[in-house]
């Protein structure tokens, strides 16, 4: 038994019996897989003419456009496009916009910069998104800091916080790796012994507070111990990257319990140099804009 | 009926004899590799196999043999088994979906725990979707379609079997493998050397059974279909086997490193990965159309010769775009200037397809307006047009620079998968499951429609916010102010998706409970079988000679 329409009784030995589909008037082209038939529909003009229009489409990008390899070579089109170079002269074309104002950061005589309010309009903003992209992700999209990433927009500052002296940091980094690097450390005091490791850190704890015993024995352990970085009574601003402990600025946390963590492992927070990555004017760009950062919260006066 | 009570005594032997032969491979995984995934893989072949051995030797004498009988229905109990997976698949890859576009919205939401994590999680959800859902649904039909378009049945009764357990222990494999942190970092080709090899066994035993069935046909001429299908299991054997050629770092560790390396490896996952949506999850799926929907509309196939234009030119165009996911990058632009040339010469005979599929309907339009299942199909149909449209047009390197690496081609690939791939599958679910249970329609007819309602309200939400996203991100990251200075950071891009994360996460939600809807439509129909059986729904068995 077959389905095979050239074979049925009386069929035409080519074609077979076609039926005529009543809805479209075709006939069929004879085939029937359990019910299914196909309609011997001519072919469509329009399906033949996008053919050939999607085939000129392609063949002009061929002419055009680099395109078929042969050998160890291609054809290069008649644009003559390499994609490298057109990248480099995009960037380079955007560089020369830039470079009327951000020319400008290459020299890093900061206060004739900020003194020029019309370039501060122009830059700032700039500044913003390249500290949005390049520092926010650790230090905050305000600059606000979370545990471990310090603060930027509230006046205390291990470094320094005058432009200068933060161009350098972004330079170089701290704990980078860079030969130029800051360095800084909070050595672990796990030799210590624990309870008095405890007693310094709940001294640590009440320094913000003032509540702190000056005639303690723990204050005697922190004289011995810390203030040859953190200064006589913690009060800091040595300017070596060891933060003043009188203040109510913190970086991992100034709690009993965090100050204990700090004391038995110690610290030693890395803040990358970015040499590599900014050009010279865009690190001074930055500079200026995050030493600006505690001006506009209001938290420090220039 | 118990699933071994349709297997003769001989094929109970032999399928307890490949179950210890699986049971012993897994023993062996296990063993050499004592620890990590490939241990707990080669323990969950060992549990299935094991788990196999004692569902087929404690029924080995319990069900009377099937008499030779049998050989004259169409052998369908694989095709059950297989939408039962689809289902189950389908529950599994798009929760984990909705979960992790959630995580898109809520980042914060992640457990602290690393097999949650966004990145093992995505596979979950590809994989699970793609190859569970999208993979045992292309089987499972092409069974179904590929012995009744031959009028012939399954050339044997245990391979079947081997195929879709195979498959469905590979598809466990990677996700669970995934979990545990393995992945070969290949798109959509996660899984391990060893899946992989497995995969390449199972294929090639699916391979088989469908040219031997094929070869039993009654009709002279293949239907279209048959060619869909059988493109699809070719093509994918050749991509998985090219993509996944690699050099395991010990044979007892779930490590390997692809033989490709640097731009050549990413043209390679590119030919793979693109041609993965084209001959997994188009041209397969093309076949399941070119049969539910003219056997739903009770149309013929509008043009024969637009479905000769539109398989010849999908299977030969589709060959060459894969570089089109690589524009403006290392890859040399007389390659990314073929991948766009040939996508946009794609999209003629993917059109005629979908015109073809459309015209079909002419004289049921009726049906259509009745018929939430026809309905699936023909949007499955306009969807499919909608997104190889989308495709070639994003294929265009100019338009590509602002659509790539953006939430618009996340909002391509689910306008595809979502509006044509999963609703294709639907639409043949709910034409299969009422006949395999021997009923006119569902338990559930009412559930049919609010599925329908669901899915496409869901996959407009999906699209339609991923769109919008998509643009927005493209236009900001390119957005430069007058003075040469980008204009946002990208922080701001990202706080810019919420709103659309929100809607997309929403518009999957909506997608998968019309997929909980109908798995749950289909148990149901599924228990409450009935009886009734089409006369001529049988291969054609040659009459013996008198």
């Amino acid at each position: 038994m077959t389905t095979d329409p050239r074979a049925l009784p009386g069929a035409d030995p080519h074609t077979g019996n076609r039926e005529v589909d009543p809805v479209t008037g075709y006939d069929t082209t004879g085939h029937d897989w359990n019910g299914i038939k196909e309609l011997n529909t001519p072919f469509p003009r329009i399906a033949l003419v996008a053919l050939v229009l999607s085939f000129l489409i392609a063949l002009t990008g061929w002419i055009l456009l680099p395109a078929w390899p042969y050998g160890r070579d291609y054809t290069r089109g008649l644009l003559g496009l390499d994609q490298g170079e057109m990248a480099q002269e995009g960037a380079r074309a955007m560089a020369g916009i830039r470079q009327d104002w951000l020319g400008r950061f290459a020299d890093p005589d900061f206060a004739a910069l900020a003194a020029d309010t019309a370039l501060m309009g122009l830059s700032m903003p700039a500044a913003g998104r390249l500290f949005g992209d390049n520092c926010a992700v650790c230090h905050g999209r305000a600059g606000g800091g979370v545990p471990g990433f310090p603060v930027l927009n509230d006046g205390y500052w291990l470094w320094g916080g005058d432009p200068e002296t933060i161009a350098e940091t972004l330079h170089y980094g701290i704990n980078s790796g860079h030969p130029d690097a800051r360095f800084a450390q909070m050595p672990a005091f796990d030799w210590m012994d624990r309870a008095d490791r405890a007693a310094l850190a709940g001294y640590v704890a009440a320094l913000p507070s003032g509540r702190a015993d000056p005639a303690s024995a723990a204050a005697t352990l922190f004289q011995d111990n810390c203030a040859a970085c953190h200064g006589e009574g913690g009060t800091g601003g040595l300017l070596n990257g060891a933060p003043a402990l009188t203040d109510d600025a913190v970086i991992y946390g100034q709690d009993v319990g965090t100050v204990m963590k700090t004391l038995r492992g110690g610290r030693q927070g890395v803040m990358p140099f970015w040499s590599d990555r900014l050009s010279a004017a865009e690190i001074n760009l930055l500079a200026l804009y995050v030493s600006r950062l505690s001006v506009e919260t209001g938290r420090r006066t220039e | 009926m118990a699933i071994t009570a349709t297997l003769t005594l001989s094929e109970r032997r032999i399928g307890i004899g490949l179950s210890i032969s699986l049971a012993l491979l897994g023993l062996v995984m296990a063993a050499a590799a004592r620890q990590g995934p490939m241990a707990v893989h080669g323990a969950i072949a060992l549990a299935l196999g094991l788990g196999l051995v004692f569902v087929l030797g404690g029924a080995l004498y319990d069900h009377p043999e099937p008499g030779p009988g049998r050989l004259g229905r169409y052998y369908d109990a694989p095709t059950r088994f297989g939408i039962v997976m689809t289902l189950i698949w389908a529950v599994i890859g798009m929760s984990v979906g909705v979960w992790v576009a959630a995580l898109m919205y809520w980042p914060e939401a992640t457990p602290l725990w690393p097999a949650t994590s966004f990145g093992r999680l995505r596979p979950v959800h590809t994989t699970g979707v793609i190859f569970g859902f999208g993979g045992n649904a292309l089987i499972a039909t092409s069974f179904w379609v590929l012995q009744r378009t031959a009028r012939a049945r399954l050339a044997d009764a245990v391979s079947p079997w081997g195929v879709l357990i195979g498959f469905n222990l590979f598809v466990v494999w990677a996700v669970t493998g995934y979990l545990m942190g393995s992945t070969q970092s290949k798109e959509y080709a996660e899984p391990e050397w060893y899946a992989d090899l497995w995969l390449v066994v199972v294929w090639g035993a699916y391979f088989v059974l469908y040219i031997r069935t094929l070869a039993r046909r009654a009709e002279p001429h293949i239907y279209v279909a048959n060619w869909y299908y059988l493109s699809f299991i070719l093509v994918v054997a050749m991509l998985h086997i090219v993509n996944n050629l690699a050099l395991p770092v010990s044979w007892t560790g779930a490590e390997s490193f692809p033989i490709w390396s640097g731009v050549q490896d990413a043209m390679v996952q590119w030919w793979y990965g693109h041609n993965a949506v084209a001959f997994f999850l188009t041209t397969g799926f093309l076949g399941m159309l070119y049969y539910f929907l003219p056997v739903r509309a009770q149309r013929p196939i509008w043009s024969y010769r637009l479905s000769i234009l539109s398989f010849w030119g999908i299977v030969f165009f589709y060959m060459w775009v894969g570089s089109h996911h690589l524009h403006y990058t290392a890859l040399p632009y007389w390659v990314q200037t073929l991948g766009m040339t040939f996508s946009v010469m794609l999209l003629v005979p993917s059109w005629a397809s979908a015109g073809n599929a459309i015209a079909t309907l002419n004289g049921a339009w009726h049906r259509v307006r009745d018929d939430a299942t026809l309905r699936f199909m023909f949007v499955a149909a306009v969807f499919y047009g909608l997104s190889t449209f989308e495709g070639s047009f994003l294929a265009i390197r100019p338009v590509n620079s602002l659509s790539h690496y953006t939430d618009w081609t996340v909002g391509h690939v689910h306008s595809g998968t979502l509006g044509w791939v999963a609703m294709i599958i639907f639409g043949a679910i709910y034409s299969i499951v009422p006949r395999l249970s021997g009923r006119a329609d569902m338990a559930w007819p009412k559930a049919v429609e609010w599925h329908f309602w669901l899915a496409v309200a869901g996959t407009l939400i999906y699209v339609v916010s991923l769109w919008n996203a998509g643009i927005t991100q493209g236009l900001m990251w390119r957005a430069y102010d007058q003075n040469g200075a980008l204009s946002y950071s990208f922080i701001q891009s990202v706080e810019a998706m919420l709103p659309y994360y929100a809607a997309r996460t929403l518009g999957g939600a909506l997608f998968l409970s019309g997929a909980i809807l109908c798995a749950l439509n289909c148990r149901a129909t599924m228990r409450r079988a009935g009886s009734i059986s089409d006369a001529a729904d049988r291969p054609l068995v040659a009459q013996p000679a008198e």
